[in-house]
């Protein structure tokens, strides 16, 4: 099939960007969208021109490197699908798909579909984590957890901090990968230690660097893992519930 | 972007919570519920224009001078009327501050739009006009108080009278403009409730499998039935059911 691409191309941080037009002849179907990618910039670099910069690891969905607006949605017109996870068969030959980089203030662009996700880092570091004696391995089932809050809890882990939720977001939120990290430990009996400090912590670390949640759920829908806006519910419930306890266990220090 | 040390910490509890965007968020619900209370009182009250008269006089105006005079005497004349009145106020003005801080703090978090068309998924024509629609709302009611409440010329009928409220609420809507004005104000309304309504449980961390799909139910019943029960008293007067 043959396809046009619209590649938004910049060359650095600070340079003005513009959408390049690139013709794609012959490609598979069977091709990933990244794969096509790959075939274009082999072309580009032997005809010595400047090949497309764009973020991928993995390849399998499951890392969280790869995310591009493709035309205007975040990660392609499937849904629950990772960029790396589109395949072309899902265009028409003769198509023309505009490809953009994720637009947020908290993902400055780094070069062309390249983003710098540093404020995700930025979250987790806030409470993304348990603490727990290191040494031995503790024995498998030590605590036990009810079987719906091991699955709920694992719903919210299989977030990949893409950013696409972000991405999506009309609003520029994070509100989504927020909450799907919180209760990812929040449901947990090990997440219970730091469940009031974790959530206070993380949600003003997000509020720092993104936009406000309005509800609209486009995230959910841009969602490769189709995490649920619920998390955000109970994120939010939880905030309040942290802002009150938290005053009080401060008052329990002498 | 500030660093968490350059937080400014331990105001008072309500600020320190207000400070946040979900607090914001939860403070908009809050005063959301406030409001769609009181409007779903309102047009329960204008729902009396069709109610026949009570020796002469008409049964809207005895309603109006029961809201006055409401708790009294155990409580001084007018005075519960004001305190519903304050807390009315002091809830729209939250709401609107609440909304103001979030949409710039949005703004800020997406400086450079994308370039391309986006292509929602989710996102409702209502989810996606609540500042405008609000905005538009808000406008009309400063309209509307000055029509109805205070009857301040040009914007109330030539005939106001201060507690005649059926014949102002006659003089009021014979006037085919002001009602075209009134009728886009509460579809505005309604359209911002369709999301508001909803949103609300969302923000305040109501949710629950049991319960969440009649969220939407209850958002679309709650603006259909606000929008129905403020259009009807006015489009009877504009076509003359009501003299
Ligand atoms: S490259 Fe790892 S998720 Fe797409």
């Amino acid at each position: 099939m043959n396809i046009t691409l619209q590649v938004w191309k910049q060359e650095g941080p600070d340079r003005a960007g513009r959408f390049a037009t690139y013709q794609v002849d012959d490609i598979e179907p069977e091709m990933s969208f990244l794969e096509m990618l790959d075939i274009l910039n082999e072309r580009l670099v032997s005809q010595g021109d400047d090949p497309i910069s764009f973020d991928h690891d993995c390849r399998e969905g499951i890392c969280g490197t790869c995310g591009v607006m493709i035309d205007g949605q975040a990660h392609g017109p499937q849904l629950g699908t990772a960029t790396c996870q589109l395949h072309m068969r899902k265009f028409r030959d003769g198509d023309t798909i505009t490809v953009e980089p994720w637009r947020a203030a908290g993902f400055p662009i780094v070069r062309d579909l390249v983003v710098d996700r540093t404020s995700f880092d930025r979250i987790i570091e806030a409470g993304g984590y348990i603490t727990v004696d290191t040494g031995a391995a503790p024995d498998a089932n030590l605590i036990p957890v009810p079987k719906d809050v091991a699955e709920t809890a694992f719903d919210a882990a299989a977030c990949i901090g893409c950013g696409a939720c972000v991405a999506a977001c009309p609003n520029g939120a994070a509100n989504l990968f927020t909450a799907a990290k919180i209760n990812h430990l929040n449901l947990l009996p090990q997440g219970q230690a730091e469940r009031w400090a974790r959530t206070e912590a993380m949600v003003e670390v997000m509020e720092e660097y993104f936009g406000s949640c309005t509800n609209h759920g486009e995230c959910e829908k841009a969602c490769p893992k189709e995490i649920s806006i619920d998390f955000i519910a109970w994120m939010n419930r939880d905030y309040v519930k942290a802002k009150v306890k938290n005053r009080r266990l401060m008052g329990q220090k002498a | 972007m500030t660093t968490t040390s350059q937080r400014p910490k331990k105001a008072p509890f309500p600020v320190e919570f207000y400070r946040s965007a979900v607090g914001k968020k939860w403070v908009m619900a809050v005063t959301g519920v406030i409001i769609i209370g009181f409007a779903i009182a309102h047009m329960l009250g204008n729902l009396k224009m069709f109610l026949p008269d009570v020796n002469g006089i008409p049964d809207m105006d005895i309603y109006a001078e029961a809201l006055r005079s409401l708790f009294s005497p155990i409580v001084p004349e007018h005075v519960m009327l004001w305190l519903l009145r304050v807390g009315l106020i002091v809830a729209f003005l939250l709401h609107v501050h609440a909304a103001y801080a979030l949409t710039i703090m949005n703004r800020r978090a997406r400086q450079t739009d994308y370039q391309a068309p986006r292509n929602y998924v989710a996102a409702t024509y209502a989810s996606r006009t609540m500042r405008w629609s609000g905005v538009i709302f808000f406008a009309f009611l400063a309209f509307h108080l000055a029509d109805f409440t205070l009857g301040i010329q040009p914007a109330a009928p030539e005939t106001w009278e201060h507690g005649r409220v059926y014949a102002n609420f006659v003089a009021g809507f014979q006037r085919p403009l002001v009602t075209a004005f009134y009728v886009i104000a509460v579809s505005l309304l309604g359209i911002h409730l369709y999301h508001g309504a909803w949103s609300m449980f969302q923000s305040m961390g109501v949710n629950h499998p049991k319960f969440n799909a009649a969220r939407r139910v209850a958002a679309t019943i709650i603006s259909g039935v606000i929008v129905i029960g403020f259009i009807a008293p006015p489009l009877a007067v504009a076509f003359g059911y009501l003299k």
